[in-house]
């Protein structure tokens, strides 16, 4: 029997500071028919590791077919993250994974695709974004929409600089308080819905970040006109197995490590603005 | 298979038996005050004439004058511990003098073990964990071991507790299937039947007399007795609409503000599989042992996630506990969570009956 549980060794290949609150971390298999056989698609996560401290649920932000290394965008926020941000090139973890299910990228092909975002930068959608700017062609109107509080808690800046200068592609973004020189919105990211351009009807939405905040972007989508079939979510709640049994990740009758992380919305509305799942 | 009767005075033969088939047997003993499964190896040890009186936060035992050895309707324990082990290492890891870490496995190697006087109530419990540890797209060795090796000796039950409720939860009294060897018991002994290849091995050498008519009639009116004795229930075997209809009903304040959140409940329940995960180094820093435990939906840090507890009061906790059990088992496994063991009312410390809080909850009424 496959002992589910039993992370494999992995290196620190790089080490990337995006602000002063996230890293990412470039990882490959030490060994390297291991590192081979990895395969994932976006938006699924991996338990990573921190030896003798524990593990953490961390979505994959790199490309599927970038098969060199995988990479996993961290935030600094328990002592398993505390201890990863430690890590430097050659530095070894543990990691085992991939879990879950990804964005529906498939569905997406031939359609406008939006993705919103809140909160501090929000790794599991990037992967989305590079996957779609990727394979430019199978998609129609790429728009990225992001919210932060404050400007300064935008990483990937000069990212969101070079996706809007792209073909059908519109960024939007807004942080509630906005430094000097900040090119973007001032205010919350809800009032930028109005400047969409997309065929709504037919568009892909993709979102993730603080429940609050995806349930008043689910709101404007529908006065938009988006079905509610069209739009996907990621769900964060506590993991420990990431194989289904441990209990921690239930929302309703859902799994969020198996089910999810990724849902439709109908899939989760029920459950969507009650507090306590 | 027939049944075939067994005088009491050889219940020996059955113990040895099955250490012969090398296993080691766990079977009802009073301790503490309690019925609990522990080794057994002789036949005194069973609690004879040991009847418990249990009722919303209490649990006694008193002796009466019956022969009998299972005259109980359960302790605090199900099969649970047995396969699902309340604290167990997962596998280690090493720091080699390189600085690579190195992952090994433990695979676990239970002795093989026969629990004597399995209830009903808890071989359902059993059938739902198989599903949820077993059956799901990754199967947990640990558990998979312990349950291989696993020799199950019902007893069905004719003497509910006034805290079993089994009956609406179709889990009992009388064991259907899922065990080696079922007995019914009578003041002269029992009615023997095998449920599986292992349990009719064990018993092909006992040649025992077939049971009669009478005995068999006798149990059957036994085992139906009990059942009519039952005097709590569910509302319905599916309550998962009318609870989830009902998330802002009035009552789970009111149980909130009885409920200590100690999570006894959960640590009874047969069914509860909650559990955490966490690392214990080595001081020297050389190894370390990942290790699961036991938790419940009622710890602040159950729900915990990146600063936040999305269950920071007792309200949301008892809610998720019982929407879950009562509800959403339902999505994932097909049926209730609940098999009506009854032992979260005697074992809650204030008394917290959940047939009775189901039945507030889904009043009619949505409080949507």
């Amino acid at each position: 029997m496959v002992n589910p549980h039993l992370p494999l060794e992995a290196e620190v290949v790089e080490r990337i500071q995006e602000s002063p609150t996230i890293f990412t971390l470039r990882l490959r298999f030490t060994d390297p028919v291991k590192h081979a056989a990895f395969r994932f698609a976006p938006g699924q996560f991996n338990m990573l590791y921190l030896y003798g401290v524990g593990e953490v649920p961390i979505s994959i932000v790199s490309d599927p077919q970038d098969e060199h290394l995988f990479d996993h965008a961290i935030r600094v926020v328990g002592r398993v993250t505390r201890g990863l941000e430690q890590l430097k090139a050659g530095d070894r973890l543990g990691v085992r994974g991939p879990y879950g299910r990804g964005w529906p990228l498939k569905l997406a092909e031939n359609r406008d695709v939006m993705v919103v975002t809140g909160g501090l930068g929000c790794a599991p959608v990037v992967s989305v974004i590079n996957y779609v700017i990727r394979r430019r062609d199978n998609f129609r109107r790429l728009v990225i929409m992001q919210g932060v509080k404050h400007s300064d808690d935008l990483i990937w800046r000069s990212r969101y600089s070079q996706w809007s200068k792209l073909r059908d592609t519109q960024v939007l973004i807004a942080a509630n308080v906005g430094a000097t020189l900040w090119p973007w919105h001032v205010g919350h990211v809800t009032e930028l819905f109005d400047k969409v351009e997309m065929d709504a009807s037919r568009a892909m939405v993709m979102m993730c970040g603080p429940e609050g905040m995806m349930q008043a972007a689910v709101d404007r989508l529908f006065e938009h006109g988006v079905p509610e079939d069209s739009i996907y979510l990621n769900m964060e709640r506590n993991m420990h197995c990431a194989v289904g049994l441990c209990g921690h990740c239930q929302y309703g009758g859902k799994f969020v490590c198996q089910d999810g992380p990724v849902f439709s919305y109908p899939e989760v509305k029920g459950l969507f603005d009650v507090k306590g799942y | 298979m027939e049944a075939g009767f067994f005088p009491r005075d050889r219940f020996q033969t059955l113990l040895d038996a099955l250490r012969q088939f090398g296993y080691r047997c766990v079977g009802p003993q009073e301790r503490d005050g309690a019925i609990v499964y522990d080794t057994l190896t002789r036949a005194e040890d069973f609690p004879r004439g040991m009847r418990d009186l249990q009722s919303p936060g209490a649990y006694r035992l008193e002796p009466t004058d019956s022969p009998r050895f299972f005259i109980w309707a359960n302790g605090p324990q199900a099969l649970k511990p047995f396969v699902f082990a309340p604290r167990e290492p997962l596998w280690r890891s090493e720091r080699t003098a390189d600085a690579a870490i190195r992952f090994s496995e433990i695979n676990p190697a239970p002795e093989p073990l026969a629990v004597i006087g399995v209830r009903a109530c808890d071989l359902a419990a059993l059938r739902l964990q198989d599903r949820h540890f077993l059956e799901g797209p990754f199967a947990d060795p640990g558990y998979a071991a312990r349950r291989r090796n696993l020799f199950l000796v019902v007893v069905h039950c004719t003497h509910p507790a006034d805290t079993c409720f089994c009956v609406s939860t179709g889990d009992g009294p009388r064991a259907a299937q899922g065990f080696d060897l079922a007995l019914h018991e009578s003041d002269e002994g029992y009615l023997v039947q095998a449920g599986s290849d292992k349990g009719r091995a064990l018993a092909a050498p006992w040649a025992l007399a077939p049971a009669t008519t009478t005995q068999q009639q006798q149990a059957d009116r036994e085992v139906e007795d009990a059942a009519r004795r039952q005097i709590r229930r569910l509302p319905s075997r599916n309550l998962r609409d009318d609870l989830f209809a009902n998330l802002a009903h009035p009552r789970w304040e009111e149980v909130a503000e009885r409920c200590l959140s100690c999570g006894n409940c959960t640590a009874v329940c047969p069914t509860c599989f909650c559990h955490s995960e966490a690392d214990e180094a080595a001081l020297d820093g050389r190894h370390s042992l990942h290790l699961r435990q036991w938790d419940s939906c009622f710890t602040q840090g159950h729900s915990y996630i990146h600063g936040m507890t999305i269950r920071a009061d007792t309200r949301t906790r008892y809610r998720q506990w019982l929407t879950h059990k009562l509800g959403s088992w339902h999505d994932q496994y097909g049926r209730s969570g609940c098999v009506g063991c009854g032992r979260c009312i005697a074992w809650c410390p204030v008394g917290i009956d959940i047939t009775e809080e189901a039945a507030a909850v889904c009043d009619g009424g949505a409080h949507g």
